[in-house]
C-alpha cells in the first residue's frame, strides 16, 4: 500500500505550489476589497454604501461554486477573453471573501468606542486623520481573529479550483484517482494533512500578528484553544446574509 | 452571444436541481443539528479519551477542504464501510459531518453562556446530572443558538453545489448538464446564481428576525 | 448526657459525633483552599438541630465557602464535615474514610437547600414548576401532590397567585421568595441562605426577610445564614459566628454579640456595617 507513497507524495506535491499561490493571491485580494468595501459600508454617501452594499450582499449571496464557474466559464464568452483559470480562481477566492472581510472591517470600525471618536475631535483631527491615526489602529486588532477564520475558509476554497482544472493539491489526488483505485485513501490523507498543515501555518502567522498587535496597543493577548474560532466573526445582528463559517 | 431564450428556459431545466439542493441541505443540516450537539456534550462532560479523539476530529475537519472530504467519504470511507450508498447520501453525510464540527462549537458557545448559577441550583435540588443538561441547560442554551445554526445553514445550502464533484446533479450540476446541452453556460450559470440570491435573502432575513428574538444584547 | 452550665457554650470540637442527636452541622478541621489563597483554615464548628446560626464578618473570610462546601459545590481540601452524624465530605469505603464520590454526594446533598444572593431561578420554566421540579424528578412525587405542596409554600411566601408567572416577570422580591418556596419544596433538613437579601433594591428586602422569620418560627429546619442584615441576624438567630480570615474569632447569642462583643475585630466590624446602614 505505502510503495506507492513517494510517488503520490511527488506528485501531490507539483500540486502544492499552485494551492499556496491561490491562498496568497486570493488573501491579497480579500485585504484590499475588504478594507475599501467595508469602510464604503460606513461612507456618509448613500451611493457609495449601496454600492458597496450590492457587491457584499451579491458575494455573500450566492454560492462560490456558481462564481467560480461563472467568472471561470461563462464570463470569457460574455466578454471574449480567457482568462488563464488560476487566475480566474484567485479572482472568485478574493471577490468571495472580500465581501465577507468588508463586514468584518465594517464590524471592527464600528466596534471602536465612540469616546475615542470624540476624543479625536476634541483635538480636530480631520475625518481622515481621525480613522487613520485612532480608529483603525485599534479596529486592526478586532479584525485579526475573523480574518484567521476566513483565511482559513479561503485555503479551503481552493480546492474548488479543481473543478475548473488548476492543477492544485486536490486535482492531482483527483488525477491519481482513476490510476491508483485502491489505494485513493493514501491519496487524499497526504493533501488533508497538507491542507491542515497549511492552516496551521496562517493560524501562528495570524496569532503574531495579534500577539504584536496587541503589544502595540498595551493590551494582553487573548488565549486562543482552537486553530480556529469559528464564531469569531459571525455576523449577530446587522448584516444581512447567513455568516461565512 | 447572450441568449435571453435560454436563460428562461434554463428557468425550468435548474428546478429538479433546486429540490436536489433542498433536500441535502435539510437532511445535511439535521445531522449537523443532532451530530454537533453530541460532539459539544462528549467534550462538555469531559468522556475520557472520546472527548480529546473529538476534539482532535473537529479542529482537523474544519480545517480541511469540505471538497476534499466530500472526495474522501465517498471513495474511500464508503468501501472501506462496505456500504453503497448513493452519491447523493454520500455527500450529504460528508456536509452534514463538516458542519457539525462548527455546530459543536457553536452549540458549546451557548451551553457556557447560561449562568454558572443554573449549575449551582440544580445542585443544590439533588437534579441528576442527565436532567440538569435537558431541563434546564439545554432549553436555555438552544434558543440562544438557534441563530447561529441558522446562518450556517445558509451557508450549507451555499455550498451543495460541491455534492456535483461526486456527480449529483444539484442546481449548479443541473446549470452544467443544460450548458453542454445547448453549446452556452453563461445562461444556466447566471440563472443558477439568480436562484442562490433568491434563495439566500428571505433566509437571511429570516435569521437576522431569530436573531432579535433570542439574543438579547 | 454532661450537663451544661446555662451560661456557657456546650463544647464543639473532636467528640461531638458520639451524641449525632444534638449535632446536626459538624465541621472537623475544615481546610479550604484556592490556589494559595486559604479562604477556610483548619475550621471546627458545630449546629445543633433546629438552630438558627447566622455568620458575619468581612467578605472573603470565607462565610460563603462554608455554605457551599456544605450544599457540594466546593470540595474540603482538609478536614471533614458532617451532617446529622453522616459524613458529607467523606465516606467510608471498607472502614476507611476516602473523600466523597458523586454517588454519596448525590445522597446526602437531599437533606440540604440554599438559597442563592442571586435566586437563580429557572428561567425557562414557570414558577410552579420550578418549585416542582425537584420533588418531582428527586424525590419521585407524584405531579398532583408536588403542585398540591407548592402551592402551599406559593401561599405562605405571598404568591399564590404568581403560580403560572415566568419568573423574568417576577421582582426582584418575589424570585427570591419564589426561591425559598423551591428549596422548602424539597424539606430540607437544612436550609442555606447566601446573601439572599444583597441583590435586592432596598424596598424589596423586608418582605423576604419577613418570610424567612416567619419560616425560622415555624419549622425545626436548622439555618446557616450568611447576610449582611444586622437587624435581622439579631431578630432571628439563635447563634451569631464572627469570622474573620477564615476563622471563628467570635461565637456568641445575637444579644451578647451585638451589644457586647469580645473581640476588637469585632467590635470594628460591626461599627462599620452600621455605620453604612
Amino acid at each position: 500500500m505505502l510503495d506507492n507513497f513517494g510517488y503520490f507524495w511527488e506528485v501531490v506535491l507539483k500540486g502544492l505550489p499552485y494551492t499556496v499561490y491561490a491562498t496568497l493571491g486570493g488573501i491579497a485580494i480579500t485585504i484590499v476589497l475588504s478594507v475599501i468595501a467595508g469602510l464604503a459600508l460606513l461612507s456618509g454617501s448613500r451611493t457609495v454604501r449601496f454600492i458597496s452594499r450590492i457587491y457584499v450582499e451579491g458575494f455573500r449571496g450566492t454560492s462560490e461554486l456558481v462564481q467560480l464557474f461563472w467568472i471561470a466559464l461563462a464570463l470569457p464568452i460574455l466578454i471574449g477573453f480567457q482568462l488563464v483559470p488560476l487566475w480566474a480562481g484567485i479572482l472568485v477566492l478574493g471577490l468571495n471573501h472580500g465581501a465577507y472581510g468588508a463586514e468584518v472591517v465594517r464590524g471592527a470600525v464600528q466596534s471602536v468606542p465612540k469616546a475615542q471618536v470624540e476624543g479625536a475631535v476634541a483635538l480636530n483631527f480631520t475625518p481622515a486623520q481621525r480613522m487613520r491615526r485612532v480608529i483603525l489602529p485599534q479596529a486592526f486588532i478586532e479584525t485579526l481573529p475573523p480574518f484567521n477564520n476566513l483565511f482559513i475558509q479561503l485555503l479551503k476554497s481552493t480546492a474548488l479550483l479543481a473543478l475548473v482544472s488548476v492543477p492544485e493539491m486536490t486535482k492531482q489526488a483527483e488525477e491519481l484517482r482513476p490510476i491508483f483505485g485502491g489505494q485513493v485513501g493514501v491519496i487524499y490523507l497526504i493533501i488533508l494533512v497538507l491542507y491542515f498543515a497549511l492552516s496551521v501555518v496562517i493560524t501562528f502567522v495570524m496569532r503574531l500578528l495579534e500577539r504584536a498587535a496587541a503589544r502595540r496597543l498595551g493590551r494582553r493577548p487573548v488565549k486562543h484553544d482552537t486553530l480556529s474560532d469559528p464564531l469569531a466573526g459571525m455576523p449577530v445582528g446587522g448584516s444581512a446574509l447567513g455568516g461565512k463559517p | 452571444m447572450w441568449s435571453w431564450e435560454l436563460f428562461w428556459d434554463s428557468f425550468s431545466a435548474l428546478l429538479p436541481g433546486l429540490w436536489i439542493t433542498f433536500a441535502a441541505t435539510v437532511c445535511g443540516a439535521l445531522l449537523a443539528y443532532v451530530l454537533g450537539l453530541v460532539f459539544a456534550l462528549i467534550r462538555q462532560v469531559r468522556v475520557p479519551v472520546l472527548s480529546q479523539i473529538t476534539f482532535g476530529l473537529v479542529e482537523f475537519i474544519r480545517s480541511t477542504p469540505l471538497l476534499v472530504q466530500i472526495f474522501f467519504f465517498y471513495w474511500v470511507v464508503q468501501p472501506w464501510m462496505g456500504v453503497q450508498w448513493s452519491a447523493f447520501w454520500s455527500g450529504t453525510i460528508a456536509l452534514g459531518l463538516h458542519y457539525a464540527c462548527y455546530t459543536s462549537e457553536v452549540y458549546r458557545a451557548g451551553i457556557d453562556a447560561v449562568p454558572k448559577g443554573q449549575w449551582e441550583a440544580s445542585t443544590a435540588l439533588s437534579l441528576p446530572r442527565r436532567r440538569t443538561w435537558t431541563g434546564v441547560i439545554l432549553p436555555q442554551a438552544i434558543p440562544r443558538v438557534l441563530p447561529a445554526l441558522g446562518n450556517y445553514t445558509i451557508s450549507m445550502f451555499k455550498e451543495t453545489p460541491l455534492l456535483l464533484a461526486i456527480g449529483v446533479i444539484d442546481i449548479v450540476g443541473a446549470a452544467k448538464d443544460f450548458g453542454a446541452d445547448h453549446y452556452s453556460v453563461e445562461e444556466a450559470y447566471t440563472m443558477a446564481g439568480i436562484f442562490f440570491l433568491v434563495l439566500s435573502f428571505p433566509s437571511s432575513i429570516l435569521v437576522r428576525r431569530l436573531e432579535r428574538r433570542f439574543v438579547k444584547h | 448526657m454532661s450537663s451544661i452550665d446555662a451560661t456557657e457554650e456546650p463544647e464543639v470540637g473532636a467528640e461531638a459525633t458520639d451524641d449525632s442527636a444534638n449535632v446536626m452541622i459538624q465541621f472537623d478541621g475544615v481546610v479550604k483552599q484556592f490556589g494559595d489563597n486559604v479562604v477556610l483554615r483548619e475550621l471546627d464548628f458545630s449546629v445543633s438541630p433546629g438552630e438558627f446560626v447566622t455568620l458575619i464578618g468581612p467578605s472573603g473570610s470565607g462565610k460563603t465557602t462554608i455554605l457551599r462546601l456544605l450544599m457540594t459545590l466546593e470540595k474540603v481540601n482538609g478536614g471533614t464535615i458532617q451532617v446529622d452524624g453522616e459524613y458529607l465530605s467523606h465516606m467510608y469505603r471498607g472502614d476507611k474514610l476516602v473523600p466523597a464520590d458523586e454517588k454519596h454526594l448525590t445522597k446526602v446533598r437531599k437533606r440540604i437547600g440554599m438559597v442563592f444572593q442571586q435566586f437563580n431561578l429557572f428561567p425557562n420554566m414557570n414558577v410552579l414548576q420550578n418549585i416542582t421540579e425537584a420533588p418531582i424528578r428527586v424525590l419521585g412525587l407524584p405531579k398532583s401532590d408536588a403542585e398540591e405542596r407548592a402551592k402551599d409554600l406559593l401561599d405562605m411566601v405571598g404568591l399564590g397567585e404568581k403560580v403560572t408567572a415566568h419568573p423574568t416577570q417576577l421582582s426582584g422580591g418575589q424570585q427570591q421568595r419564589v426561591a425559598i418556596a423551591r428549596a422548602l419544596a424539597m424539606r430540607p433538613d437544612v436550609l442555606l441562605l447566601d446573601e439572599v437579601t444583597s441583590a435586592l433594591d432596598p424596598e424589596l428586602v423586608a418582605g423576604v426577610l419577613n418570610v424567612l422569620k416567619e419560616i425560622a418560627s415555624t419549622t425545626d429546619i436548622t439555618f446557616l445564614c450568611v447576610t449582611h442584615e444586622m437587624g435581622f441576624a439579631k431578630d432571628v438567630s439563635d447563634r451569631v459566628l464572627m469570622f474573620d480570615q477564615g476563622q471563628i474569632i467570635e461565637d456568641a447569642s445575637p444579644d451578647k454579640l451585638f451589644t457586647e462583643p469580645e473581640h476588637e475585630r469585632t467590635r470594628e466590624f460591626l461599627h462599620a456595617v452600621i455605620d453604612r446602614a
